[in-house]
């Protein structure tokens, strides 16, 4: 077979190329580069007309240049004229220069897209595929605009050549990615699907990707694909190891196809006809089979190859979860592989067998591999490898192993690597929660947990365990009497001494009794870590001594007098300055009935999902697996909801729910309300929460002295201490799920029910999508706003091949937003039969602007069970945006207009996305206001103007978005002329970027 | 109170409503060497020049750095780098996570089998020197961030069919 030899047919291509990599220092390379440039000009602008040859030879140059990294700014209509050649090779090189180059220069678009149509028209195959590779390389709204509807033709036509049915079916594929809207599916869909049963596979291996992707967007026109990829795949891996030649890979019958026929058949569910279902099952245990048969080759090609499919086989076994038999054979295979040498299988078999935990049918598979699991975490090399290992115990753990999980994960952190012990932080604090028979424990594991590792305990963590120890009566002594011993250490993490401030401040009583744990001692024991703390600490701790001056009488004059020191009343910081003060006055004026109602224990938390939870589900970023693990996350939470609805709860906790506290309400993180065993009803809010949790849950407010604007200290010491009304909300914000989303509604859903808000904030930008998804129904969303008004197409898909009886869906609006959101819904039709969809039409307006969320409430039966739960509404304040387009002269105007504090909200956050620069632009405009060009001197800003329209009134609102694209971050300003409107809304679009 | 016209209707089964975003599988593709000069990349998704430039040394910093007792997946940003290396160079594919390791793995090897029995031994200056070729090459085997076509005989007799065109 011939090769290629070096450089050949342009000659001066491969000099050019040799003088560069001669280049001794950059600035010789760019020396040359320059001179090179010079003559390329020269050569272009010179009055002798260049043959195709030299322009060519020339575009080449150019796009080496550019890719070395240096700006090209001309050269373009030279490359777009190669693509009228007809010499191939002058067409390749236009055409690659486009491809790499292109920017919608829009004189230029008009004279390619004119070249790629001849192609496209000329019945030469080869020109034919340099066309669709460029469409397909720039996929740009232009090309698709222009060439939408020519693709499926050509991809459909008998007389189309092989090679470019396959550029064609991609090339549709990257214009229905890129611009959904232009590519209309419909006639051809049938005969799309049918180039499944294709003579070529390359053919078939381009069509089932294109068919995949059709698939998850649109799964009822593309349904017959799925027998056809059955027949197919059966066909594959059934044949003779030479039957399909060129699509075989060291023994392996076309393993990519193979690949891709198993991911689509994992956009559908088990197909319901049995012989169909028998034939898939055929497949899958003959791929399993495979596996075990001695290789037919030493090579790592071979095993890899046929591993791939066998890995995509578990996947879907994974995904359809309904073959018992089919998953615990996946899972003994993944067994081996989690011994076996080659460390990529390790980590996959570690990868997949997490998918494989959550599934009923092989959980307990998976945990009889612990061991082997628990030994990776020690000897592995490779921390990705590792993280696995821990990701997998934590998907495995159940009642029945946590606490030897637990233990082996804490005993890991010590000398894990710095990039994942936050998430197994978090994991061990997540997984102690749940499953804690005994809280004693739990309160250990967490101490340890800071112990170890008190970096990287976040917020959360030591929030939730002050919220479990105040909700639990019978843990509040052992929690006293251990922190109390883990204060003693000389060095303890500063999260101990917060932990242990409050835990003391309100328990320490308890202990009392003890004269090695007296009240003096433990008020000493806090106080001699007082002055290594920083200031929010000590603003925690003073509210502490405050608390033990109602507790104990005994040390109020020791507290009184460190009160009264110069250091506390007169502290440089105001917080601090004024809880010594405020404190001290309370302590000398206030009766000791005054004292005790003003200072009364904390009232128990209202139960909700733990925050450490929603923040694991959010972690993204480097050494984590957010697609993955959200996913499995997912999984995991539905089968529990699903089980907690089925009344069939504890399912796989098996024998521990005998102990005799595992009563439901043990698993604190489920979503049915923990019975308060108090009688304290939450609304004797005592009045200690406000500075106390105002300073915890905020530390950043601090500085523009909230107490006083909030609560008036005529309040505070006031003979009967009225509790602020807002001091409700504000201690739900604590623990509330989304710290940013202000005060979330209290009683929003009915008891027992979970509300989804899974997908809420991916409706902040658009109005149109999949709100809601599980295994029986679909809910999803098209709305349109205009002014104060909305209107929500509401579609209910029933999945299922069943009837959904006595449906109802309903919109709830918390109280706080009754008054300032109307939603009007009639009563949806109570049955939706068996695969059918519902269409419910919502219409609201907007009275004044809010920050929660109307949640929909869905009640259905099926089969026998009912289904109840809620999904928020993603009906926020920015939908009654109206964009105002304005000048720069009036928008630095307005904006200076605007110079109040508390009228600008700024917030500065890294990016949780690629920056780019499209996609921003989008954004900003689908979250509803005029993205103005031109304003801001620095163009990679952005700047946008709108009005949000109430029934009350109107709110102007400007924003400006900067991109730091060095350090990732954003900062992003909203200046409205009410601070509700801009926190709100800078709340809502900062988590879009 | 704006109270307009409510109702409630049936529409059959079919039609979803709902344009779902999608990417392609394969992000980028990268052929670095170890002083981290790059001799390929190929862009399935839209980055600015700055971000390709980052991604590149991003890649290069995760990748070096691993020995062979490792895997050969890394987790980069919110996507996977599947890599393998050949000599002083690192072939690199940058997937969605929840794509299959060892098909690109293989991917990898069989587009450096192809191109190995293209150059006749290929080395890491075939691909400078004929850089607008290789593009050739993975235009035939992947497009649009999807495998195109896997078998090694008719892409390389597809590639001498181009080669004796002028």
């Amino acid at each position: 077979m011939p090769a290629v030899s070096k450089g050949d047919g342009m000659r001066g291509l491969a000099v050019f190329i040799s003088d560069i990599r001669n280049c001794k220092s950059k600035e010789a390379e760019i020396k040359r580069i320059n001179k090179e440039l010079a003559n390329i000009r020269s050569k272009f602008k010179g009055d002798k007309a260049l043959d195709g040859y030299s322009k060519k030879k020339y575009v080449c140059k150019l796009l080496f240049i550019f890719l070395l990294g240096h700006d090209i700014d001309f050269g373009h209509m030279e490359a777009v004229n190669l693509l009228s050649s007809n010499k191939y090779t002058e067409k390749q090189i236009g055409y690659l220069f486009i491809s790499v180059l292109v920017n919608s220069n829009s004189d230029l678009i008009r004279l390619i897209n004119n070249g790629i149509k001849n192609d496209l028209a000329s019945r030469n195959p080869t020109h034919m595929n340099l066309s669709l590779h460029c469409i397909a390389n720039v996929g740009s709204r232009e090309m698709a605009e222009a060439f939408a509807a020519d693709i499926p033709r050509i991809l459909v036509a008998g007389d189309t050549m092989d090679s470019v049915k396959q550029s064609a079916a991609l090339c549709l594929l990257r214009l229905n990615r890129t611009s959904p809207d232009l590519v209309p599916m419909g006639e051809w869909t049938a005969r799309v699907v049918h180039l499944l049963n294709d003579q070529h596979l390359g053919v078939v291996t381009s069509a089932t990707s294109l068919i995949t992707t059709l698939a998850q967007k649109s799964p009822d026109d593309f349904k017959t694909s799925v027998s056809l990829a059955i027949a197919r795949l059966s066909r594959i891996v059934t044949s003779a190891s030479i039957d399909l030649q060129d699509y075989t890979y060291y023994f392996v019958a076309a393993p990519w196809l193979s690949v891709k026929l198993l991911r689509l058949l994992q956009c559908y569910p088990p197909p319901e006809d049995g012989a169909l279902r028998g034939r898939l099952t055929e497949c899958l245990e003959t791929i399993l089979n495979k596996a075990q048969e001695p290789p037919k080759s030493k090579k790592v090609q071979h095993s890899n190859a046929k591993n791939a499919v066998l890995f995509e086989a578990i996947a879907l076994i994974i995904h359809h979860d309904s073959e018992p038999t089919l998953l615990v054979r996946a899972c003994n295979q993944l067994g081996q592989f989690l011994q076996h040498r080659e460390t990529n299988l390790r980590y996959l078999a570690l990868e997949s067998m997490c998918t494989l935990a959550s599934s009923e049918f092989s959980h307990e598979a998976v945990k009889t591999h612990i061991e082997t699991v628990i030994n990776a975490l020690k000897t592995e090399r490779d921390v990705s490898v590792r993280q696995r290992a821990v990701d997998l115990l934590y998907a495995m753990c159940d009642r029945s192993n946590a606490k030897q999980i637990v233990a082996e994960m804490l005993s890991y952190l010590e000398t894990a690597d710095y990039s994942i012990r936050e998430e197994i932080v978090l994991k061990v604090a997540v997984l102690a929660e749940k499953y804690a028979v005994d809280y004693t424990w739990y309160v250990d594991t967490i101490l340890n947990l800071i112990r170890v590792a008190g970096d990287q305990v976040s917020e959360e963590v030591w929030y939730r365990v002050i919220q479990i120890v105040i909700n639990r009566d019978d843990v509040q002594g052992y929690a006293a009497k251990t922190v109390f011993e883990a204060l003693q250490a000389p060095a303890c993490h500063e999260n101990l001494v917060k932990v242990g401030g409050y835990i003391l401040g309100e328990f320490g009583n308890l202990i009392a009794g003890d004269s090695r744990s007296s009240p003096l001692v433990q008020f000493k024991l806090l106080h001699s870590k007082f002055h290594l703390c920083s200031v929010p600490t000590r603003a925690l701790l003073l509210s502490a001594y405050i608390k033990f001056i109602n507790l104990f009488p005994e040390v109020k004059a020791t507290i009184q007098e460190v009160l009264r020191s110069d250091s506390q009343l007169r502290n440089a910081d105001v917080e601090l300055q004024q809880r010594a003060v405020e404190y001290l006055r309370l302590s000398t004026i206030a009766s000791t009935d005054i004292l005790a109602t003003v200072l009364e224990e904390m009232p128990p938390f209202p139960e909700r999902e733990s925050s450490i939870l929603a923040k694991l589900k959010r972690r993204k970023g480097p050494g984590n697996q957010p697609g993955a693990e959200e996913a499995r996350q997912e999984r995991e939470r539905e089968r529990e909801r699903e089980r907690s609805l089925n009344g069939s709860a504890e399912h796989r906790e098996g024998g521990a729910a005998a102990s005799a506290k595992s009563s439901p309400s043990v698993d604190v993180l489920s979503v049915a309300a923990l019975p308060t065993n108090r009688p304290r009803p939450v609304s004797s809010v005592s009045l200690m929460q406000t500075p106390f949790l105002a300073s915890c849950a905020a530390p950043s407010s601090l500085s523009a002295g909230p107490m006083t604007s909030l609560y008036p200290s005529a309040d505070l010491l006031g003979p009967t201490g009225s509790p602020p009304s807002t001091g409700g909300s504000l201690l739900v914000d604590v623990f509330s799920d989304s710290l940013q989303a202000g005060p979330a509604p209290l009683d929003l859903a009915p008891p027992n029910t979970a509300v989804s808000e899974d997908n809420f904030s991916r409706f902040i930008c658009k109005n149109n999508g999949v709100l809601f998804e599980n295994q029986l129904l679909q809910i999803g969303l098209k709305s349109e706003y205009r002014q104060n008004l909305g209107r929500i197409y509401v579609f209910f898909g029933n999945k299922t091949s069943n009837q959904f009886l006595d449906f109802s869906s309903t919109v709830n609006c918390p109280d706080l937003l009754k008054t300032k959101l109307n939603v009007h819904t009639k009563p949806a039709d109570p049955t939706i039969d068996a695969g059918a969809q519902l269409q419910q039409i919502l219409n609201i307006e907007c009275l004044e602007d809010f920050t929660p969320a109307p949640v929909l409430d869905i009640q259905f039966r099926y089969g026998g069970t009912l289904q109840n739960f809620g999904v928020k509404l993603p009906v926020m304040l920015n939908k009654f945006f109206q964009p105002t387009e304005m000048e720069a002269q009036d928008f630095f105007q307005r904006w200076k207009q605007l110079g109040a504090p508390q009228q600008e909200v700024q917030k500065i956050f890294k990016a949780k996305h690629p920056m780019d620069t499209e996609v921003t632009k989008a954004k900003i405009m689908g979250f509803g206001t005029a993205l103005l060009d031109g304003v801001d001197p620095n163009p990679t800003n952005f700047v946008g103007a709108g009005v949000i329209h109430t029934k009350n009134t109107q709110v102007g609102c400007l924003l400006r978005l900067e991109p730091n694209t060095q350090a990732q971050m954003y900062r992003l300003t909203l200046r409205t002329s009410r601070d509700t409107v801009s926190q709100r809304l800078s709340d809502l679009l900062s988590e879009q970027f | 109170m704006a109270v307009t016209s409510t109702q409630s209707s049936r529409t059959s089964g079919g039609g979803l409503w709902i344009p779902v975003e999608s990417w392609p599988s394969i992000r980028f593709i990268l052929i670095q060497n170890r002083a981290g000069k790059t001799r390929l990349a190929k862009w399935y998704m839209q980055f600015d020049d700055d971000e390709k430039q980052k991604l590149i040394e991003e890649v290069h910093a995760v990748v070096t750095v691993r020995d062979a007792k490792h895997t050969n997946f890394v987790e980069f940003r919110n996507f996977k780098i599947i890599y393998r290396r050949y000599a002083g160079l690192y072939f690199c594919i940058c997937v969605d996570v929840t794509d299959n390791n060892l098909a690109y793995l293989e991917g990898i090897h069989n587009f450096v089998e192809v191109l190995n029995e293209y150059f006749h031994n290929v080395c890491e200056l075939d691909l400078v020197f004929n850089f607008y070729k290789v593009y050739t090459v993975v235009d035939e085997m992947f497009l649009a961030g999807e495998i195109r076509e896997t078998s090694q005989t008719k892409v390389l007799k597809q590639l001498l069919m181009l080669q004796s065109l002028e």
